[in-house]
C-alpha cells in the first residue's frame, strides 16, 4: 500500500514538472511584455488548452503557482461560475489580490483592517488606491526582502479567466472596458483559458473591446501527446513493479479516445487499478522492486504459498520437480526468486525492444502496427506480435526500407540500447554497430560506384543519342539482374536480426510465469467501475430487485410478477406494459390485483371490488417515486394520465 | 471657420482650447454659448450623442480642464451599481474643491440621500457662484440602473436647487433613453462622424518631433488611402498609424530615399498596410507581436493568426454527438424515419424537396431538439452499439460548456431537456472528417 501513495506522488510529481515545462516558454514571454507595456492595450495570453476540461484545474494551479513564484505576487484565479455579474466579479477579484498580498505582507494588523474596509466598496478605484499602497510599501522593502527581489520593480496582476467560453458576454465586455481605462495605473495581465478554439474571443467580443486587448497565442500540447508521456513515463519503465495488461490498458485507453480525453480521468483510472490490484490480489505484496521482493519472499506464510501454487501460470510450470515444488515451502520460495528476477530481466529487455521496434514500425507506410507507441505495447501484451499478419506486413515493409532512413533508425535504435540498463543488450549494440559500420562502408564502395558510372557516361557523351539511350537501358537492366547488391542482402540481415529481437524479447506477459504478481487485468471490473451506467443499473434494480437486495424471496424467473418485491418494483414493471400515456385507474388495478393476489386470504375485500386504503396510499407512493427517479411525468393531455418519459431500449 | 469667441473667458485660453479640438469649432463654441458664464445657471441637462470616437468625451474633459470650470467626470461601465456612481460622484466633488481635507466615506443608497448630501458638499465649498458640471460618461448604462436615477439626473438643478448642469454623453440617440413614465427632456446636441478631410487633419495633429509635419501627413494619407474603407474610427486609425510609421521611415532612415519621395515611400508601405489590415486590424494577430515581426523582417506565414487555428479536437463520441446534434437541429422532425431508419418505405420527390428544405432550414438557423432524439440519432450514426453510459450523458453537458451545443428552456427542467445546436455547417464538416 505504501508502494501506491509512492506511485500516487511520484505520478503528480510527473504530471506538474510536465506542464511546467510546457508552460516555461511562455512565462518568459509574460515578463517580457511586463517590461514594456504601452497604449491602451491590455496584454492577454489566450491559451488554448483543448477540450478536456476536467485538466485545466491542475494545469491552472501549477500556472498560477509558477507565476506566483516568478513573476508577481497577484494572481487571481476567476471561475465563470463564481462571476454571473461584474459586481460578483470585481468582488472575488480583490478578494483574491487582496488575501495574497495580506500573505506576502506577513499581515500586520493596520493593513488587515484596511483590507476589510475596502472590501465594501469594490470598485476599480479601490483596486488602484490598494496597488499602489501595496507597491509603495514593496518598494521600501525591498532590500530587506529576498522574495520581493525576485519579482519586477511594478510587478503586474495577473488575472486569470478559467473557462473563457462560460463567461456571459457583458461581463468579460465590461471589465476589459474598465479595466484599459486604467491600465496605467494598474499594469493588469489577462490570461483567457480557452478549450475550443481562439475564435471565441472574437465571438464572444465585439470589435471595440477586442481592440483594447493585444492579444497573443499560446498553444498547450494536445491531449493526446500529453497521454504518450503519461504512458511512457508509467508504462514503459522498469521503474514500477505494477503493470497494466493488455485489455485493461485498452479499456483505459478508449475511455480516454472516445469519451473525454481528459488525462485526469486516464490517472484517476489508473490509480483505481492499482487499488483493485491491491485489494484483490493476495499476492501482490510482491509486486514492488525486486530487491524488496525477495526479501518479502522469504517471509512468505505457508498460505501464501499455497496461493502461489494455485496461480495458473505456475501450475502450467510445475510439470518436473512436481513434488518439492507443491510440498515444501522453502524450496518453492527459492524457485519464486528465481521466476522473479527472470520476470525483472524481461521487463528490462521488453522496453528497450519495444521501442526499437516502434522506431522501426512508426516510420513505415500506413503504420500496420499503429503510429503511437501505446498501441505497439497493447499488440505486444496481447498475443505473440510475430504471429499477427500486421507484423509480417510490416517486415515486408521494413525490407523495402531505403538506405538513409534505415541508417537514421539503427543509430535511433543503439541510442535506445546504450541508454538503457539491460545486460544483455552489450552484445545486441555491438552487432548494431556492425551493421552500422558496414552500411559506411558500403556507401564508400556505392559512392566510387557511382563515380565510376558518371565517368563512364561522360565518355559516352560523345557518342550520338541513340547509343547512349541503349547503354542505359543496358545498364539499368545488368543492375536489376543482380538484385541482391551487398546493400540488399544487409538490409535483409538488418531486418532478420530485429525479427529475431522481438520473437526473443517481446514475448506477451502472459506466457511468463508469476505475472499475475505485477499485471492487474481484470478488465470487466475496471470498466463496470469507470463506465457508469446508470439508467442500465436502475432498471436492473427495479426489474429485478434480487440483484440488489439479495434476498431469497425476490428470486424470480422473469416473466411474471412477483407480489413480495417492493412496490415500486411492481410499479415499474406494469409501466413497462404500457404506452406513452398511461392511465392511472388501470395502473391502479393492475397494481392491486398483483398485491392481492398473494395475500389472497381475505377475498371478500378483493370482492368488494373497493381498493384498500393502504394499497391506494403505497400505489401513490410508488408512483411518485416513480416519477422523481423521471420514469413518468404527469400529462396536461389527459386528465388522469401520466406519459411515461423513457422507451425499452437502455 | 468660426473663431471662438466669448466674453467670460481670456482670449488666450480660448486659442489654446481651439488649437486642442481641431474639428470640432462649431460643437464647442454651441457648448460655450450654452454655458454662459460662470455664474449664469444653464441648462438642467445637456445629452450629447455620436457615434464611437466622434471626440465627445475628449471634447468634453478638455474643455472644463482649460477653462477650469468645476467639474465632475464619471464613466458609467466602470460605476456600474447607482451606490458606486452616486458615491463617486461625491467623492470627486470633495476633491475637486478642496485638496487638504482628505475624502471621508460616505455611504450614498438611494437618490434621496445624494441630493442631501451633493448639498451639503456644495454648500461648504466656493462653488455656488459657479455652474458645476457633472459629466456622465457612457451613459446609456443608465438605463439599466434603478428606474429614478436617469430622470433624477436630468432634473438635478431643480432638485437640489443648486447650480448644476448634468451632461450626458452616449453613443445612442436620445429616443432611446426616454422612459415610459416621461421625464425632463435635456437639451440634445449631436457630434456628426468626422470627414476624411477631418481625420487626415487630426492624425496629422501630432506628429513626431523627429520628422517634419508635411512627411507625416503624407503618411497619414498614404495611411487613410488604404484603412478609410474599412475603419472611421479615430482611436484605431491612430493605433495603426503609430504601428505603421516606423515601417515607413524605413527607407529614409536607410537613406534609400529622402522624405520628398513620395512615390517610392509608397511603393514600400503599401503592401505592408494591405497585410496590417489583414491581420493587426482584425486582431488576428496582436500589435506586440506585429512590431516583432516588423523588426525582425521575417516571413509573415510563420505567424499564425487566431483563426487559423479553428480546429477542435474533440473526442470520438463527442464529435458524433455533436454531428447528430446538428442533424437533429436542422432536419425536421418527419424526416428523421426516413435517413436513419434501414427499412425506409418511399423515398418520392426527395430530390427537390429536400435541396429546398435544406437551404430554408439554413436561413431559418438551429431549432431545439430533445434529448432522447439526439441520442436515438445518435444510436442510429456510429456504427457500433453505445451503451449510454453516464460519460455520454457528461460529455453532452460538456458540449454545452464549451458552447457548442446550448440548453433551451428552463436549467432546472430534469425531465426532457431540450437542446439546440450553435455551431455552423463548415465546423461540423471538419469535425464529420
Amino acid at each position: 500500500q505504501q508502494v501506491q501513495e509512492e506511485l500516487n506522488k511520484q505520478l503528480f510529481d510527473n504530471l506538474v514538472s510536465f506542464l511546467r515545462r510546457s508552460h516555461s516558454e511562455f512565462q518568459e514571454k509574460t515578463t517580457e511584455w511586463s517590461c514594456r507595456m504601452k497604449s491602451r492595450e491590455i496584454p492577454t495570453a489566450a491559451l488554448v488548452l483543448g477540450v478536456n476540461v476536467t485538466d485545466h484545474d491542475l494545469t491552472f494551479k501549477s500556472l498560477s503557482e509558477v507565476l506566483q513564484n516568478n513573476i508577481t505576487p497577484y494572481v487571481a484565479l476567476l471561475q465563470a461560475k463564481d462571476c454571473p455579474g461584474i459586481k460578483n466579479l470585481m468582488q472575488k477579484l480583490m478578494g483574491q489580490l487582496m488575501n495574497c498580498c495580506v500573505d506576502v505582507d506577513s499581515s500586520d494588523e493596520e493593513d488587515y483592517v484596511q483590507v476589510s474596509q475596502h472590501r465594501i466598496r469594490c470598485s476599480m478605484t479601490s483596486l488602484i488606491s490598494w496597488y499602489e499602497n501595496i507597491t509603495k510599501k514593496t518598494d521600501s522593502e525591498t532590500p530587506s526582502k529576498k522574495r520581493t527581489s525576485r519579482h519586477l520593480q511594478s510587478p503586474p496582476v495577473v488575472v486569470i479567466f478559467k473557462d473563457m467560453e462560460s463567461f456571459t458576454t457583458k461581463v468579460l465586455q465590461d471589465f476589459i472596458v474598465i479595466s484599459s481605462q486604467h491600465i496605467h495605473e494598474l499594469p493588469l495581465i489577462l490570461i483567457f483559458g480557452i478549450a475550443t478554439s481562439p475564435m471565441i474571443i472574437h465571438s464572444l467580443l465585439p470589435h471595440s473591446v477586442s481592440s483594447l486587448l493585444c492579444i497573443e497565442l499560446f498553444q498547450s500540447l494536445s491531449c493526446k501527446e500529453h497521454l504518450s508521456t503519461i504512458i511512457d513515463k508509467l508504462l514503459l519503465t522498469t521503474q514500477f513493479a505494477f503493470k497494466l495488461s493488455e485489455k485493461v490498458l485498452q479499456v483505459l485507453i478508449n475511455i480516454f479516445l472516445y469519451h473525454d480525453f481528459s488525462v485526469q480521468n486516464f490517472i484517476k483510472g489508473f490509480q483505481l487499478c492499482i487499488v483493485e490490484h491491491f485489494h484483490s490480489q493476495p499476492l501482490s505484496v510482491l509486486c514492488c522492486q525486486l530487491v524488496e521482493a525477495k526479501k518479502r519472499v522469504n517471509s512468505l506464510s505457508h498460505s501464501q504459498c499455497e496461493n502461489i501454487r494455485r496461480l495458473p501460470s505456475f501450475r502450467s510450470q510445475v510439470s518436473e520437480k512436481q513434488i518439492a515444488l507443491l510440498t515444501t515451502d522453502n524450496f518453492l520460495k527459492e524457485v519464486i526468486q528465481k521466476l522473479l528476477e527472470d520476470l525483472h530481466v524481461y521487463h528490462e529487455n521488453y522496453v528497450p525492444v519495444l521501442r526499437c521496434l516502434h522506431v522501426f514500425t512508426s516510420s513505415l507506410p500506413k503504420y500496420p502496427l499503429g503510429k503511437q507507441i501505446r498501441e505497439l505495447h497493447c499488440a505486444c501484451l496481447e498475443n505473440r506480435v510475430w504471429e499477427t499478419e500486421e507484423y509480417e506486413s510490416s517486415l515486408q515493409l521494413a525490407r523495402m526500407l531505403n538506405k538513409s532512413d534505415l541508417v537514421t533508425m539503427l543509430q535511433k535504435c543503439v541510442e535506445i540500447f546504450v541508454s538503457s540498463s539491460g545486460k544483455e543488450f552489450d552484445k545486441v549494440v555491438e552487432k548494431l554497430k556492425e551493421f552500422l559500420a558496414q552500411f559506411q562502408k558500403l556507401e564508400g564502395a556505392c559512392q566510387e560506384r557511382g563515380e565510376s558510372i558518371s565517368s563512364q557516361k561522360e565518355l559516352q557523351k560523345k557518342t550520338d543519342l541513340y547509343h547512349l539511350q541503349k547503354t542505359l537501358l543496358e545498364l539499368k537492366e545488368s543492375r536489376r539482374s543482380k538484385k541482391l547488391t551487398k546493400f540488399e542482402m544487409l538490409r535483409f540481415e538488418v531486418v532478420d536480426f530485429i525479427d529475431n529481437l522481438v520473437r526473443n524479447y517481446l514475448v506477451p506477459a502472459d506466457h511468463k510465469t508469476l505475472h499475475e504478481i505485477m499485471y492487474f487485468n481484470t478488465a470487466s471490473a475496471l470498466r463496470e467501475h469507470l463506465n457508469a451506467a446508470p439508467r442500465i443499473a436502475l432498471h436492473t434494480a427495479l426489474n429485478n430487485p434480487y440483484c440488489y437486495l439479495k434476498n431469497q424471496a425476490l428470486r424470480s424467473d422473469g416473466g411474471y410478477i412477483s407480489n413480495k418485491a417492493p412496490d415500486i418494483c411492481i410499479v415499474y414493471k406494469l409501466h413497462l406494459e404500457c404506452g406513452r400515456l398511461i392511465n392511472l385507474v388501470d395502473w391502479l388495478e393492475a397494481f392491486s390485483t398483483v398485491v392481492m393476489a398473494v395475500e389472497g386470504t381475505n377475498e371478500d375485500a378483493a370482492a368488494s371490488d373497493q381498493v384498500d386504503d393502504t394499497i391506494h396510499a403505497r400505489f401513490i407512493q410508488a408512483v411518485s417515486e416513480l416519477e422523481l427517479l423521471g420514469f413518468i411525468k404527469p400529462s396536461k393531455q389527459k386528465t388522469d394520465h401520466v406519459a411515461r418519459l423513457t422507451w425499452g431500449g437502455c | 471657420m468660426p473663431n471662438l469667441e466669448h466674453p467670460a473667458y481670456p482670449a488666450a485660453t480660448l486659442l489654446r482650447l481651439e488649437s486642442l479640438v481641431p474639428c470640432r469649432e462649431s460643437q464647442v463654441s454651441m457648448l460655450l454659448s450654452i454655458f454662459g458664464e460662470r455664474q449664469q445657471f444653464t441648462f438642467s441637462s445637456i445629452f450629447i450623442y455620436g457615434h464611437t470616437s466622434s471626440g465627445k468625451t475628449y471634447v468634453m474633459q478638455t474643455l472644463l480642464n482649460t477653462l477650469q470650470l468645476p467639474h465632475v467626470f464619471v464613466n458609467c461601465v466602470e460605476y456600474f451599481t447607482s451606490r458606486l456612481l452616486l458615491e463617486e460622484i461625491l467623492i470627486q466633488l470633495q476633491n475637486c474643491s478642496s485638496e487638504t481635507k482628505h475624502a471621508s466615506r460616505m455611504l450614498c443608497d438611494t437618490f434621496n440621500d445624494f441630493v442631501r448630501l451633493f448639498k451639503q458638499a456644495v454648500a461648504s465649498q466656493d462653488l455656488q457662484d459657479q455652474t458645476l458640471y457633472i459629466v456622465l460618461d457612457r451613459a446609456e448604462q443608465l438605463r439599466e440602473m434603478e428606474a429614478n436615477i436617469l430622470p433624477a439626473f436630468l432634473r438635478l438643478q431643480e432638485l437640489t436647487d443648486r447650480n448644476v448642469t448634468v451632461v450626458l454623453l452616449s453613443e445612442i440617440v436620445w429616443e432611446l433613453f426616454r422612459p415610459s413614465t416621461g421625464c425632463f427632456e435635456p437639451f440634445t446636441l449631436y457630434f456628426p462622424d468626422y470627414s476624411i478631410g477631418h481625420l487626415q487633419k487630426i492624425l496629422s495633429h501630432n506628429h513626431p518631433p523627429e520628422y517634419s509635419a508635411d512627411f507625416y501627413a503624407a503618411y497619414i494619407n498614404i495611411l487613410l488611402g488604404v484603412f478609410y474603407m474599412v475603419c472611421r474610427d479615430l482611436k484605431e486609425l491612430q493605433h495603426l498609424a503609430a504601428l505603421n510609421f516606423s515601417k515607413y521611415c524605413e527607407p529614409v532612415v536607410r537613406g534609400e530615399a529622402n522624405e520628398r519621395d513620395t512615390r517610392k515611400l509608397w511603393k514600400n508601405i503599401e503592401p505592408h498596410l494591405k497585410k496590417a489590415m489583414q491581420t493587426v486590424y482584425l486582431r488576428e494577430i496582436s500589435s506586440s507581436q506585429w512590431e516583432r515581426l516588423q523588426r525582425a523582417d521575417g516571413e509573415p506565414g510563420q505567424l499564425k493568426g487566431l483563426s487559423a487555428h479553428a480546429h477542435v479536437e474533440l473526442p470520438y463520441y463527442s464529435k458524433f454527438l455533436l454531428i447528430a446534434a446538428y442533424l437533429a437541429s436542422y432536419n425536421p422532425v418527419r424526416t428523421d424515419k426516413r435517413f436513419f431508419l434501414k427499412h425506409h418505405g418511399k423515398i418520392k420527390k426527395t430530390s427537390f424537396m429536400k435541396k429546398h428544405e435544406k437551404t430554408s432550414n439554413h436561413l431559418l438557423g438551429p431549432k431545439p431538439f430533445p434529448l432522447d432524439r439526439l441520442l436515438a440519432i445518435l444510436y442510429s450514426i456510429v456504427d457500433n452499439r453505445v451503451a449510454p453510459t453516464a460519460n455520454i450523458f457528461s460529455q453532452i453537458t460538456s458540449l454545452v460548456t464549451l458552447q457548442l451545443l446550448s440548453l433551451v428552456g428552463h436549467n432546472d427542467q430534469l425531465d426532457g431537456p431540450r437542446y439546440k445546436c450553435t455551431v455552423s455547417l463548415d465546423f461540423i464538416r471538419a469535425i464529420a472528417r
